[in-house]
């Protein structure tokens, strides 16, 4: 179980705002953060994440706290089991398939599980090359299996599919699934995408104005 | 040509590698702290940095000239506890030179780190990899055209070096004579040809030198796009 009370004041386009959080994730939940850009989204996952402070709150990840404000507790991102695919794919350009893979596991873990996952994301083949030749779609399958390399308890997805065309969405979107239903970690994904939210979330919460103004399943929510 | 001694252009490349490795030495971390851990001194110390830049190499050089004299306080326990001069001789030449090109170091590293994609940093950071791993194994691997930049904009800018060498160094030969103040000496005897000679092969150098530098730097972005 995920546990988040997360306080912060933020600016948006329309001026300060404060963003107001109380979640409850469970173990193995795929839920989705969806809302309007500026809505603070990337904030809440940034904030789980270790990248940005909350000015007042508590984060439980099942026995462990990673933030507490009343405590003046606040992990930092490298002490934090997290997995994170960003935006901008973020792959070490100087490593190649396999170097990214490989710098994501601790020294002296053993390397099969890389060679497990580079058959899962397809990319076999290219395990050998630089990252810049490789097309959007692939550079983000390699970000997404450096992410759960380390089967981290949670695997944070900050609009990871939204640089990307609508094929190799679709395609991004089934081995999003299968990752899921194939390791069961509990996934955040935030996205302003509602038919994307709808296709992989079993659950969505819809962020506005800095609070959650619908928590329930991804089918149920209807625009307006 | 048989009659140009070349002992002041092995001075000047020895005095231009000493410098530049001291600078990668000091300069790394500086850069590094003062793009990625901004503090409030930042503007101070930056300005502090970069008065090389602005200042008569005199101004530098008649204050180091003032420190080190056995007279004042720090050449006089210099020498009286550590038996080091640093006036007009090689090691002194060395210390102000760091000095003197600081600011031909940093900002290229500043520059090149500041440009650096900040979720490269977050993505090492979200794998578990403390700030000294990622700044070696990710960091450092990918600002080589700005390590590259300072290295040899700090390299050629200490052979070119005159006032401060001039104040601290004096022109002792196989000492502090380095090829600029030969060329101020052979003009000084009215050698123009042997002035000139050494005034040619610097000219070339450096042109060479920025030449590699920029087409370095065009290089860099037109990678930094295809990421």
């Amino acid at each position: 179980m995920i546990h988040l009370q997360l306080k912060k004041n933020l600016s948006g386009a329309d001026g300060p705002f404060t963003l107001e959080v109380d979640l409850a994730i469970a173990k193995g939940e795929f839920m989705a953060l969806y809302g309007p850009s500026g809505a603070g989204k990337t904030s809440v996952l940034r904030m789980l994440a270790g990248f940005m402070r909350p000015d007042a709150g508590l984060i439980r990840v099942g026995n462990e706290t990673w933030f507490q404000s009343s405590k003046g507790l606040y992990l930092p991102p490298q002490k934090r089991s997290i997995g994170m695919v960003f935006q901008a794919y973020s792959l070490f350009p100087n490593m190649s398939v396999y170097e990214n893979l490989a710098f994501a596991l601790p020294k002296g873990a053993s390397t099969d599980s890389i060679r497990e996952l580079l058959a899962l994301i397809e990319l076999e083949g290219l395990q050998d090359k630089r990252p810049h030749i490789l097309s959007g779609g692939q550079k983000q399958r390699v970000a997404l299996a450096r992410a759960i390399l380390r089967k981290p308890d949670i695997l944070l997805l900050d609009e990871p599919l939204s640089a990307l065309d609508t094929k190799m969405r679709g395609k991004l979107q089934d081995m999003l699934r299968t990752v899921h239903a194939r390791y069961g970690m509990s996934t955040l994904l935030v996205s302003h995408d509602l038919l994307e939210v709808q296709r992989l979330a079993s659950r969505m919460c819809l962020l506005e104005g800095g609070s959650i103004a619908y928590d329930g399943a991804p089918g149920d929510f209807h625009l307006g | 040509m048989s009659d140009l001694d070349l002992l002041p252009f092995y001075l000047s490349f020895k005095l231009a590698a000493y410098t530049t490795i001291g600078l990668f030495l000091l300069g790394l971390p500086l850069a590094y702290w003062l793009v990625f851990r901004p503090k409030r001194y930042k503007v101070l110390l930056e300005s502090l940095i970069g008065l090389p830049l602005v200042l008569p190499p005199t101004v530098l050089g008649f204050y180091l000239l003032s420190l080190w004299s056995p007279e004042a306080w720090l050449g006089g326990f210099l020498a009286e506890y550590f038996h080091v001069h640093l006036l007009f001789t090689f090691p002194g030449l060395v210390i102000a030179s760091m000095l003197y090109s600081l600011p031909f170091m940093l900002q290229p590293l500043q520059a090149g780190f500041r440009a650096f994609p900040e979720t490269l940093v977050e993505a090492a950071y979200a794998l578990g990899k403390s700030p000294w791993t990622t700044f070696w194994r990710v960091i450092l691997p990918n600002s080589l055209p700005a390590l590259l930049s300072a290295g040899m904009l700090t390299f050629a800018h200490t052979i070119g070096e005159f006032g401060v060498i001039l104040m601290v160094g004096g022109s002792i030969p196989g000492e502090t004579k380095v090829v600029a103040i030969s060329i101020y000496d052979e003009v000084e005897a009215l050698n123009y040809a042997a002035a000139n000679r050494y005034a040619f092969i610097l000219l070339v150098f450096s042109f060479l030198v920025l030449l590699t530098v920029y087409s370095l730097n065009y290089r860099h972005q037109k990678f930094l796009r295809l990421l």
